[in-house]
């Protein structure tokens, strides 16, 4: 078996909540911003598409930074949460699924624009005169059919936010149990003096999940393009 | 009663088309580019005219000036495209239902039963649409259309992907559900023997206009000369199915001016058939020949001579009145002498012929 201290454990265990509850909160509001994208026009959009792929480009430090500023207690978004909503970001789990969350974002939206703007259009005309308003169609013909590229946007998601380390130690430190997750815990790790063989073994479970959810994402995107 | 009054422009191209239809199929008629699918968007909802209005029955559907446009989906409107554009994630049962969902529960005058019968289409129901063949694709593309109870069905080149045989297979099918249904229909089509077929009334298009409208019989004779089509040129005859002549396979259709020769055994002695024959396939004779192939001569004096370029178009005026356009070099015509009054025989090779019930 591998051998690994407690709290090693215990950040693989915190990595996948935060990954997986990112990747839930991640998929509605990428669609969205992905059909606003694929579909709509309005001025700014090439602003609001620029601000999605921020982080991308961003040094994550600076995502995290800017995350504190707008989440932190007395932040300008975080106060507002924390006092009509008692939800708080700074320095607890839920933080590091927000940074994971934004720092995921683009990519997400990505995969899933360009499985939306793959969607024949003429299927959704033909939709609305057999008398499926917007909504419909979209529930009924657009999301369906842009579903393998919704799937791999969200295991590209999950990957990204299984190993988030920057914007995520900005914004919630490294708190063991709460916001140490096993990027946090291979920082820390190679930190000490004996931890070296701690680093490593979490190293190579870090790039197993990763490639995991890679080739998973290959898997789908290949079995839907045979499928269509 | 559809009424359309559109005028809208795509870059440099212009429409601008005023008609109506009534019961029956309204065909709408003219070479590629004359803004046949446009007039369909605009009547589906799919885009949106410039100005105008369109009306079906009471109901306005689009009116430029009174900032009304109704969408697609609040139109009830039935579209059949050229691709039948089924949802591929959708068994064809599915894809049947997909309207009747959608469809008040009152307004479902269009069962299930009776058009999976008329269209054939009992054995595909659990199929999916990537398996289907053409034909079938687009017989479950208007069966589709049927169920969703629609007050007013487009059909947009609906056989123009096809080939020849499924084409003669759905043809008879369109024409059964027109009279079973009793639904008003506007048929785009480029193929001059599916309008004279299935239509009541032609309206011809070109570069955006209309420029002629009426019975298939009046109306489609002078379609050719209008775009500058000579193969767009046909002449409807209407006769009566004679005897059949089991032997040889060939079943006479009577006509005033001579007896015409069909290809196969076709239907019951006496019944009325409409024949359609392109110019191209019509030769003039000023003698009756004797050794030649073609079987069929019809008699009738020339009442007008069209056209100035190398080809020419001539009227026949056959026994009985109607009227039969035939094709022509201005050489030939020149050479034998060829001018209104001239009396000639209307050659037609009988496979050229293809019936038409009435």
């Amino acid at each position: 078996m591998i051998d690994l201290s407690p709290d090693a454990w215990i950040a693989i265990g915190l990595s996948f909540k935060v990954a997986a509850v990112s990747t839930l909160v991640l998929l509605p509001v990428a669609t969205a911003l992905a059909l606003m994208l694929a579909r709509a026009d309005f001025p700014g959009k090439a602003l609001v598409d620029g601000l999605i792929h921020l982080p991308l480009v961003l040094p994550p430090v600076v995502t995290g930074y800017a995350l504190l500023l707008l989440f932190g207690r007395k932040g300008l978004i975080g106060a507002f949460l924390d006092h009509y909503f008692g939800i708080v970001f700074a320095f607890r789990w839920t933080g590091a699924v927000l940074a994971a969350a934004v720092m995921a974002l683009p990519i997400v939206v990505r995969a899933i624009r360009l499985s939306i703007e793959a969607v024949d259009r003429k299927l959704e005309e033909a939709a609305g005169t057999l008398g499926a308003g917007p909504v419909a169609t979209f529930f009924l013909v657009t999301l369906p059919l842009a579903t393998p590229g919704i799937l791999v946007g969200a295991t590209l998601g999950f990957a990204k936010s299984l190993g988030e380390f920057g914007a995520t130690i900005t914004f919630v430190s490294n708190i063991p149990g709460e916001t140490r997750t096993i990027a946090s815990a291979i920082y820390t790790a190679s930190q000490s003096p004996d931890g070296d063989l701690e680093a490593l073994t979490l190293s190579g479970i870090a790039v197993a999940m990763g490639l995991g959810a890679l080739v998973l994402s290959e898997v789908i995107a290949r079995r839907s393009r045979r499928a269509l | 009663m559809l009424e359309v009054d559109v005028a809208s422009r795509l870059g440099s191209f212009e429409l601008n088309v005023a008609f109506s239809g009534g019961e029956g199929v309204t065909a709408l008629f003219g070479p590629s580019g004359s803004g046949k699918s446009s007039v369909i968007k605009l009547i589906a909802g799919l885009a949106a005219p410039d100005r105008g209005h369109i009306a079906l029955d009471d109901r306005l559907l689009c009116d430029t000036s009174a900032r009304v446009n109704l969408r697609p989906h609040r139109r009830r409107v039935g579209v059949v495209f050229q691709e039948s554009r089924l949802l591929p994630h959708f068994s064809v049962r599915h894809n049947m239902h997909f309207g009747r969902w959608f469809c008040p529960p009152a307004e479902r005058r269009i069962e299930e039963g009776p058009v999976v019968e008329t269209l054939g289409i009992g054995h595909l129901m659990e199929r999916r649409p990537e398996t289907l063949s053409g034909g079938e694709k687009q017989r479950v593309a208007i069966a589709r259309a049927l169920l969703s109870s629609p007050r007013l069905l487009l059909m947009d080149e609906p056989l123009a992907a096809l080939d020849w045989e499924r084409r003669r297979e759905i043809l008879p099918l369109i024409e059964r559900l027109r009279d079973d249904f009793s639904i008003p229909i506007v048929y785009v089509s480029h193929a001059v023997e599916e309008v004279a077929r299935l239509a009541a009334r032609v309206v011809v298009l070109d570069r955006g206009r209309v420029v002629r409208e009426g019975a298939p019989a009046d109306v489609l004779h002078a379609s050719g000369a209008d775009t500058g089509d000579r193969f767009g040129i046909a002449s409807v005859l209407e006769g009566r199915l004679g005897a059949p002549d089991v032997d040889y396979g060939l079943t006479p259709v009577d006509h005033p001016a001579g007896r015409l020769w069909l290809t196969g055994v076709n239907g019951p002695a006496g019944r009325s058939v409409r024949v359609v024959v392109r110019a191209t396939d019509v030769s003039l004779a000023t003698e009756r020949p004797k050794h030649i192939t073609i079987r069929t001569a019809l008699k009738g004096e020339i009442a007008a001579v069209n056209g100035t370029g190398p080809q020419l178009s001539l009227d026949v005026k056959l026994e009985g009145g109607a009227i039969l356009v035939a094709a022509a070099t201005r050489r030939a015509v020149d050479e034998l002498g060829l001018r209104p009054g001239v009396p000639v025989f209307a050659l037609i090779k009988s496979v050229a012929i293809d019936e038409r019930p009435v």
